[in-house]
Order: C-alpha cells, then sequence, then structure tokens
C-alpha cells in the first residue's frame, strides 16, 4: 500500500462522514452514527492485534470497560476533568496490557482465545461485585465532558448527537490514520510477517514476544478510549460495557468486514450496529438474521466483505 | 427508514391508522435479553391495554399510536432508541425502562429534551433526587424493607440474621435493609451472601442457627436462590421465622420450594398476587381483577408484578393525557404530577412536586404463604 493510496482511504472515509448528515431526516441517526464511529474505533483496534499479528483476543471488552468506568470513576473521586479520565484509562489499559500480555501471548490458538475470554470475564465480575466503586449491576452516571457547553459559550450551539457524531468521526479518523500508517512501518511489517509463520519471522530476527506484545498493548488503548467515549457520550454506564458478548460482538465485526483491512473493520462496525436499529420490525427475528448473516460470509467471503468484495472486482487480482 | 418506522407502529398497533388525530407514546422495553421475563409481560400488557382503549374511543377521541422497540436490556441500544422515539417517531411520553441500567440512560434524554417518561424500575435513584420529567412505577427496595421490620416490631422481633443474593436485586435491598434496620429498632446479628447459581445455602444458615440471639432471618434475593434458601431453612431444622422479599412474590416460588418448606414464609408482596383473595371492599380489587381477567384471556398465561408495573405506568399516562386536554409534554408532566390517588395493581398513586413515586408503604401486603396458598395478614 503506497502512501497515496492511505490518504485516498482516508479522504473517503471522510468524504463519507461529512456527506451523509445531509441525507439525516431528524436527529436520531447523529445519535446512530456516533455509536458506529465509536465501535469501529475500537474494531479498528482489533484488526492491529488480529488481522495484522494474527492473535485472537475475545476479552477486549474489559479493556473498553476500564475506558468506560475510568471516566465515570476519576472525575467523581479524583476530581479528574473527563478529558484527562480518558487518557488515564487508556494508560491503566495499556499498563494492565503490558503486564498480562507477557504470559498470556505465549498461548497459541484456543489457548490464547481462551485465557483473554478468563480476563473480560474479570473485569466485568469486578465492575458488577465492587458496589460500594463502580455501583453494581445497576451502573452509575459519567459526568459531562464540559466541551459541548464550551462550544455554547463560544456561540455554536450544536445538540449533543451532532457533537458526538463530529468528535467520534474525529477521532475515529485519527485511529485508521494511525492504524494505516503503522500497516506500512517497520513494526507493521514485523507483526504481518508473525501473522505468516511465527517460525519464520524468528528466523530473520523479528523479536516475536515483543511484536505481538505492541499489537495487544496498541489494540488496548483502542478499545480503552472507545469505551471511554461510549460512557461520556451516553452519561452512563453499566458493566455490561466489558461483558463478554460486547467482545464477541467486536471479533463479530471485525471478522464480517474483513479482519486484515482497516476499512473492511470499519464497514463490519457499521453494519453490525446499523442492522439492530434496521430490524426493529424483526426484533424477534433479529438473532437470527445477524446468525445467518455471519455463516453467509463465513462461507462465501470467507476473508470479510470488503476484501472479498475488491478481490472479486479486480478479478482475482492481488 | 421513515417504511421501517411506520411498520413499527401498524405492528405495535396491530391495525392500521386513519389520518385522524393520534396521539403518539414511545416504550423502549427489554423484552429479550437476560431481563426478558420482566420485559415480555410488560410489552404484552402495553400493546393489550393500547388496543383496549383505543376500542373504547381513545383519549378525548383521539386514538393513541404506541411505538415499542427491544432494547435486549442493552443501556446503550435503550439511549438510541430513547432518542428515536423522541426525534424520529416524535412520541410525546415515554414509558419503559425495564432495569436500572436502561432506565438512567433513558433518563437522560427525557430530560434534555423534556418528554415525560415513566420508569418501570426498582431502584430508588431513578426518582432521588427528583427530576422534572421522571416518573417510576415500582416500589423501591426501601420501601420492602420497612415493610418487612415493620411487620417484625409488631411481633416482638427485634435481633435478626440476614442472608442476601450477590445478585443486583440481592445486593441492593441488602445494602437498603442494613440501612433502614436501625431506625426500627432492628439489629443484624450475622449477615451471610450466596452468589446467584449457587445450589446449597446450608453452610451460611448453619452459621445463622449457630449465632446466638437470633430471632428471624431475611432474606433479599431473586429467583432461585431464595427457593434454596427455603428448602436448605427446611433441612436443618431452623425454626426460626422466615422473611422473604418482594422478588419472589409469585406461584413458581411455592413450586420450587414445595408446600411444606415454604409453609409460614412471610414476604411483602403487591395485591396483584393476591387478586383472588382480596376482601370485596378493597379498592385495589377491581383494577387488579380487570387486568389479570383481561391478560390471561388474552395470553394464556399467569400475570406477574412486573406487567402490573406496565398497566400502571399506562394508566397513569392515558390518565394524565386526559386531564391535560392535549399532547403537550409540558401539559402532560404537570397533569401527571397532578395526579391523585389512582389505583393501580401495585398500589394507589399520588404524585406532587418532590414526590415522583408516589406510593406508600400501604402498597405493600405482608403475606404468609399457609398449606401452600397466599394468605394476607394485615
Amino acid at each position: 500500500m503506497t502512501c497515496r493510496r492511505k490518504w485516498i482511504q482516508i479522504s473517503i472515509i471522510a468524504a463519507i462522514m461529512l456527506v451523509l448528515p445531509f441525507f439525516f431526516p431528524s436527529g436520531y441517526y447523529y445519535r446512530v452514527g456516533a455509536l458506529v464511529f465509536v465501535n469501529a474505533l475500537s474494531v479498528v483496534g482489533l484488526v492491529i492485534l488480529v488481522g495484522y499479528a494474527g492473535q485472537i483476543s475475545l476479552g477486549h471488552a474489559g479493556f473498553a470497560g476500564i475506558g468506560a468506568y475510568a471516566c465515570a470513576l476519576a472525575p467523581t473521586h479524583l476530581g479528574l476533568h473527563p478529558a484527562v479520565a480518558i487518557l488515564l484509562g487508556a494508560l491503566i489499559s495499556a499498563a494492565l496490557a503490558l503486564l498480562i500480555g507477557r504470559p498470556i501471548l505465549r498461548l497459541k490458538g484456543y489457548y490464547l482465545g481462551v485465557a483473554t475470554l478468563g480476563f473480560g470475564i474479570l473485569v466485568s465480575m469486578v465492575l458488577s461485585n465492587e458496589r460500594a466503586l463502580t455501583g453494581g449491576p445497576d451502573g452509575m452516571s459519567v459526568p459531562d465532558l464540559g466541551l459541548r457547553s464550551l462550544l455554547r459559550d463560544m456561540g455554536w450551539r450544536i445538540s449533543g448527537g451532532e457533537f458526538w457524531y463530529g468528535l467520534n468521526a474525529v477521532v475515529l479518523l485519527i485511529g485508521i490514520w494511525i492504524a494505516l500508517n503503522l500497516y506500512q512501518s517497520a513494526t507493521g511489517r514485523a507483526m504481518r510477517a508473525l501473522h505468516g509463520s511465527e517460525v519464520a519471522a524468528q528466523t530473520v530476527g523479528i523479536d516475536v514476544p515483543r511484536i505481538k506484545l505492541q499489537a495487544f498493548v496498541i489494540s488496548a488503548v483502542y478499545a480503552s478510549v472507545a469505551g471511554s467515549l461510549l460512557a461520556l457520550q451516553n452519561g452512563f454506564i453499566t458493566p455490561e460495557v466489558a461483558g463478554f458478548m460486547h467482545s464477541v460482538e467486536m471479533v463479530t465485526m471485525a471478522v464480517l468486514g474483513g479482519v486484515g483491512s482497516v476499512l473492511g473493520a470499519t464497514l463490519g462496525a457499521a453494519i453490525l450496529t446499523l442492522l439492530p436499529q434496521v430490524l426493529t420490525v424483526f426484533a424477534e427475528y433479529e438473532q437470527l438474521v445477524l446468525g445467518l448473516i455471519m455463516v453467509l460470509v463465513m462461507i462465501f467471503l470467507p476473508r470479510g466483505l470488503l476484501p472479498s468484495i475488491v478481490a472479486k472486482l479486480r478479478g482475482r487480482g492481488e | 427508514m421513515k417504511l421501517t418506522t411506520a411498520l413499527t407502529t401498524l405492528m405495535a398497533l396491530g391495525l392500521a391508522t386513519g389520518a385522524g388525530a393520534e396521539i403518539r407514546l414511545g416504550a423502549s422495553l427489554s423484552a429479550s435479553g437476560g431481563a426478558a421475563f420482566l420485559g415480555d409481560p410488560e410489552a404484552k400488557t402495553l400493546e393489550m391495554l393500547v388496543e383496549e382503549v383505543n376500542a373504547a374511543g381513545g383519549i378525548n377521541g383521539e386514538e393513541i399510536v404506541l411505538t415499542l422497540y427491544d432494547d435486549g436490556g442493552d443501556p446503550n441500544k435503550a439511549r438510541t432508541f430513547a432518542t428515536r422515539l423522541v426525534e424520529d417517531d416524535e412520541v410525546v411520553a415515554i414509558i419503559g425502562g425495564t432495569t436500572t441500567g436502561t432506565t438512567m440512560s433513558v433518563l437522560s434524554v427525557a430530560e434534555d429534551e423534556g418528554i415525560p417518561f415513566i420508569s418501570l424500575a426498582g431502584a430508588i435513584q431513578i426518582i432521588d433526587p427528583v427530576r422534572d420529567y421522571v416518573f417510576k412505577t415500582p416500589h423501591t427496595d426501601r420501601m420492602a424493607c420497612e415493610k418487612i421490620f415493620t411487620d417484625m416490631q409488631t411481633r416482638g422481633i427485634s435481633k435478626i440474621g440476614m442472608i442476601a443474593g450477590t445478585d443486583g436485586f440481592g445486593a441492593s435491598m441488602e445494602a437498603q435493609c442494613k440501612d433502614v434496620a436501625g431506625d426500627h429498632g432492628i439489629e443484624i446479628l450475622v449477615a451471610e451472601t450466596y452468589a446467584p447459581q449457587d445450589a446449597d445455602m446450608t453452610p451460611q444458615l448453619t452459621k445463622i442457627k449457630a449465632t446466638e440471639g437470633v430471632q428471624a432471618v431475611l432474606n433479599p434475593g431473586f429467583g432461585q436462590g431464595p427457593a434454596i434458601v427455603t428448602r436448605n431453612y427446611a433441612q436443618i431444622g431452623l425454626d426460626l421465622p422466615l422473611y422473604q422479599s418482594h422478588g419472589v412474590a409469585s406461584d413458581g416460588f411455592i413450586e420450587l420450594t414445595g408446600v411444606e418448606a415454604a409453609e409460614g414464609v412471610r414476604l411483602p408482596g403487591t395485591a396483584l398476587l393476591i387478586a383472588d383473595i382480596l376482601e370485596d371492599g378493597d379498592a385495589q380489587k377491581p383494577v387488579v381483577m380487570a387486568y389479570k381477567t383481561a391478560y390471561e384471556a388474552k395470553y394464556g398465561e399467569a400475570v406477574s408484578t412486573f406487567g402490573g408495573y406496565a398497566h400502571d405506568a399506562f394508566r397513569l399516562m392515558v390518565d394524565a393525557i386526559a386531564r391535560a386536554g392535549s399532547d403537550d409534554p409540558d401539559e402532560i408532566r404537570d397533569a401527571l404530577e397532578e395526579t391523585r390517588d389512582l389505583v393501580g395493581t401495585t398500589g394507589i398513586y399520588s404524585f406532587s412536586a418532590d414526590d415522583h413515586l408516589g406510593l406508600n408503604l400501604s402498597a405493600f401486603r405482608m403475606l404468609e404463604i399457609r398449606d401452600g396458598a397466599w394468605t394476607s395478614i394485615d
């Protein structure tokens, strides 16, 4: 991928983000858009871990939970500004990923999946059982970011939906830009090399445990920031954000869109966030439809939606 | 998307609506997911009542159009649906929030947009502090504790043991009970806990049995836990009065424990549970019987306290809209706050500027299980 292609990809996404609001019939669509962007951000992080480095994680919602609760707890207990709390959450997530990543990433395949799964469940258990601190399963409220009222003071009145649509779009673009840059960097090449063959990567002098750890920590930070943004835009958070289902949802989004492709992951996040909204009429069959889509994609488009379609368009090129 | 909305409305109604004047109500309930046993009867109740009111000519001649979404117990989805209800479906009032989590996320939308909202969840934080547009129908854990402690006082009990589930319901009620025990001169000598999936509570109960001076045992909990506690309680021959919470107030509880073990267990419940044995003069009897008969005839399953919460929320809303004589959200809100003595299945509601729950302890009936059936001992 050349440098020009990277900018083309980013411009396409930015253009879509800018044009879409002109077709929104009501403010509710901004809200859905903001949700799509948040989910896409955590999935882009997962692409770095799963798509680039070939490591699986079924516990990434744990990091989202840490990011989310950092924004709920730090302002109330430590008196920090929510914006600082996002950074604090990201730092804690990174530190934790570093700490558990070293032993966990020695595992391969299913074992790695189960170990990360355990981590995610631990986080969500702590969040639901430490009632005194986190409010337990009933959740707790999250203070306002304060940016919107700042804009209002400057004479720029926008609704909550519009604000979060804009902010999350910018953060997602930055996230995509970093991920695409990483893809081309030496570290990114090393990640892809060990994805292809760990032994081969080792023989050409790649520090495999170190590179794996880097991918794990980076993707943890993505999930944490996404969790923080989610908490702040909802103004309320429950331990479900760290739950197993949320982890599975993230992996599903990545796999559906194309786990090796940043744009594909964004597409996957968009589809799986929008589907439940479109399917409200068939609420009872929602799970059925989702499952069917997953099975069909796995059978007919095993590399995920976007990469498979691009390959087809190019006549089996690449 | 427009088509989707139109379809939803049609489905929710079960009939095609004309172009005449209509009142748009919205609901976001957890009809699927972990809280489905709460949300499902709530959704069914709302659909049934909307049909009923429309068949009888609507509110002041205007038809009710209900848009109902299933948030699956996910606070995220609930918030998105609440935004959708307000901005896309243009509803004038919202009922819902099956769980405290979903309620809290719908609540901020309702407050921001100035839309009256009646929640069906239990936690006290929903209405304390009082928020302008937020009301709720279920009584709080705290009230259940007070009701139980009042009953203990009349029996001369002052020293108790407590065994609570660590699930959301059990833990929350345990904390509230500890908080109000002092006000009723009750001393908690020993407090044990169990996890929701535990299959045997004998060790905890044995410890309570061995504690000197315990006069009664209280078990805040939900689901199968309290049934196991009750069975173990009988097995180890603990011969003290046992109090359960309103969380197990259903016939299913007696089926799980067996008639013998359940004998003499007391718990606070609503009038709906003992509809058949309510005295004829009881103010709640006609309301409770009407709802019970209609629901059981339509769906072929027993009514639950939770569907009753939705019933009460809907009645409160309809009453307020009728009195306001308009579908302006602010006027509905004002009318809601002026509600006096509206008889529901859960209790008799009177809202005021600083009370958006509107129930008092009389809403709870102290029940005792005798020979496998509920008896009121108030």
